[in-house]
């Protein structure tokens, strides 16, 4: 009786796991912070901040402090919430859709996200404010869309059907995207560069721009990990256990969305971190959306800051799309995935 | 205590339920016996408010529209004739999972949810699988760990979709006989079974279902005639009654 009691405990997050996921993203924002033209070692990382907060003296000169924190901790920072955020979009569009391959790129979230901030691009002079808004108008529609077409071919083919129809809602939304950026030349590059994705004109406002919605949408997805774990015996049984499915989806949905088209509005298109990151939290942890989803949120902030070095590091002074590199990775993965999930 | 008044169910297409009215009483073992696409699964999945409906289910006296999904679950548990089975949850994970609809819609599990999932695999002789893999379990045990399931979910009444159809004769004994020990905690059953004399002698009263209509309902003795079976089966069989136990054999006519 008591082994069993103690054996009734859901696994939830194993302590050694979550140390390692916080030691991981530590370490990763300390190399985001240190690697570039200028070094600066994690000592003078640490006691510069205590410095800034009135502990001590700041061992760095003032460029290197201006460079620490007017172009580097922002770009550090803005990666690991766009990772996270994406991470944790990915693992909860997976656990609702009940779809392994599901993905904010791969629902064509990222592309209808894409179309709205391009049209406040080419259409709404540049106004950042606009950004996140326009990118989750876009960004819902698509995954209306997606998911409407995807339940159109069936529940026997759901997984395939789903990721089907993403890729064509994508690619349909991708189209009118292109048609307007190619309409307003003078807004093109800003446009283009956007969409190539990347963290190189980073600033402290686009953190403040994404940051409420990015924290938001995780904080209610956290909240909803038990009720994913619901989820995973299907919507019939899930509905005689008590829950409101219908309702519980939306809920879900809706903060993925909010947090995804924030994160994209910021970063631009970044494919496969939601995929990467849950998947392998899967393999190396538990399947549970107890540990899936707030490991998702620390190892995909971590995982993308040091993607963001290495996409400034590898054809440096060049920088090269951050997107470039996560699909560099992931596309394999995804082939992985797809190959386990039968 | 279910009672089922003139419930129509209309699933697109042809009705499936057509003004079906029954009642079991608290502590009762009805089974639902008929023919393939006779409404037999649709009655059940009706009463687990699954369903839209025409008519009146009323719960202990109470609307069953009016209870709401979470204090359905409260009452109504039912074990689906095809469980989905995340393969990867473990087994303690899964049968924590009955808890749901006592928890807050955000609240995690505490201690009593889990001595209550204890008791459960105890119960159902699973504690030495609770760190397995739903996925890694046989037939006969994933069919253990559903029951449990549904026990660690606390409702009076249980209903069983076709509980021994994945199962060979000793197992689905075994089954029906846990099935029975459990009525020791005063549970109602409602299942649906095609095997005829396995329904018969281990519920108290069946009710025949056809087309989506109830066309006859009693004790076993009674339900289970060759005329009944010949007509709404269409087989061609031989009813003995042997030690109050009623026994269907086909027979080559």
């Amino acid at each position: 009786m008591i082994a069993a009691h103690a054996q009734a405990r859901p696994r939830g997050i194993p302590r050694p796991w979550g140390l390692c996921a916080a030691l991981f993203l530590v370490l990763a924002l300390l190399v985001g912070l240190g690697v570039g033209s200028v070094g600066i070692g994690p000592g003078g990382i640490v006691r510069s901040s205590l410095a800034h907060l009135g502990i001590g003296h700041n061992p760095l000169s003032s460029v290197q402090d201006a460079i620490l924190w007017q172009l580097r901790a922002p770009r550090v920072v803005l990666a690991a919430l766009v990772g996270g955020m994406l991470a944790v979009a990915g693992a909860s569009y997976q656990g609702v859709f009940r779809n392994p391959l599901a993905d904010p790129y791969l629902l064509g979230v990222a592309a209808g996200a894409g179309l709205g901030a391009t049209l406040v691009l080419a259409y709404g002079r540049s106004s950042t404010q606009l950004l996140p808004p326009a990118a989750f108008g876009g960004a819902a529609l698509s995954v209306v869309l997606t998911y409407a077409l995807g339940r159109s071919a069936g529940r026997q083919r759901a997984t395939g059907a789903l990721v089907l129809a993403g890729v064509m809602v994508a690619t349909f939304v991708t189209a009118i995207q292109t048609f307007v950026q190619q309409e307003h030349t003078d807004t093109l590059v800003g446009v283009f560069n956007w969409l190539l994705g990347g963290f190189s004109t980073s600033s402290w406002t686009d953190v403040l721009v994404a940051a409420p919605y990015i924290a938001v949408s995780s904080v209610v997805l956290l909240l909803h990990r038990r009720v994913l774990d619901v989820l995973s015996v299907g919507d019939d049984e899930a509905a005689s256990l008590g829950v409101d499915v219908g309702r519980v989806r939306l809920v879900i949905v809706v903060a993925a969305t909010v947090g995804t088209a924030a994160a994209v509005s910021v970063s631009g298109l970044i494919a496969f971190v939601g995929i990467i990151v849950p998947h392998t939290v899967r393999l190396l942890v538990s399947t549970s959306y107890r540990a899936v989803v707030p490991l998702s949120l620390l190892i995909g902030a971590g995982f993308l800051a040091l993607t963001d070095v290495l996409a400034r590091t590898i054809l440096s002074p060049q920088e090269l799309p951050i997107g470039v590199i996560t699909a560099f990775l992931g596309a394999p993965f995804f082939a992985f995935v797809l190959a386990r999930s039968r | 205590m279910i009672e089922l008044r003139d419930v129509d169910v209309d699933l697109g297409g042809a009705p499936t339920l057509r003004g079906v009215s029954f009642a079991v009483a608290a502590g009762e073992w009805v089974g639902l016996i008929g023919p393939n696409g006779a409404g037999k699964t649709t009655a059940l999945r009706t009463l687990s408010g699954l369903v839209a409906y025409d008519g009146s289910i009323t719960i202990d006296g109470e609307d069953a529209r009016q209870l709401g999904r979470r204090e359905l679950a409260r009452r109504i548990a039912i074990v689906p004739q095809l469980p989905e089975r995340p393969p990867e949850l473990t087994v303690a994970e899964y049968v924590l999972l009955g808890r749901t609809p006592h928890l807050g819609y955000l609240a995690a599990e505490g201690a009593q949810d889990r001595a209550l999932t204890a008791r459960a695999l105890d119960r159902l002789e699973l504690a030495r699988f609770a760190a397995r893999a739903l996925g890694s379990l046989s037939g006969g045990e994933l069919q253990r760990a559903v029951l449990a399931r549904a026990l660690a979910q606390e409702a009076p009444i249980l209903l069983l979709d076709e509980p021994t159809s994945a199962l060979d004769l000793g197992r689905q004994q075994q089954a029906l006989e846990l099935v029975h020990s459990l009525r020791d905690d005063g549970l109602t059953i409602v299942s649906a079974m095609h095997d005829l004399t396995l329904a018969g002698q281990y519920s108290d009263r069946l009710v025949l279902l056809d087309a989506g209509r109830v066309v006859d309902e009693g004790p076993a003795e009674h339900v289970l005639s060759e005329t009944n079976i010949a007509r709404f089966y269409g087989a061609s069989v031989r009813v003995l009654e042997e030690d109050g136990a009623v026994f269907v054999l086909p027979h080559r006519g």
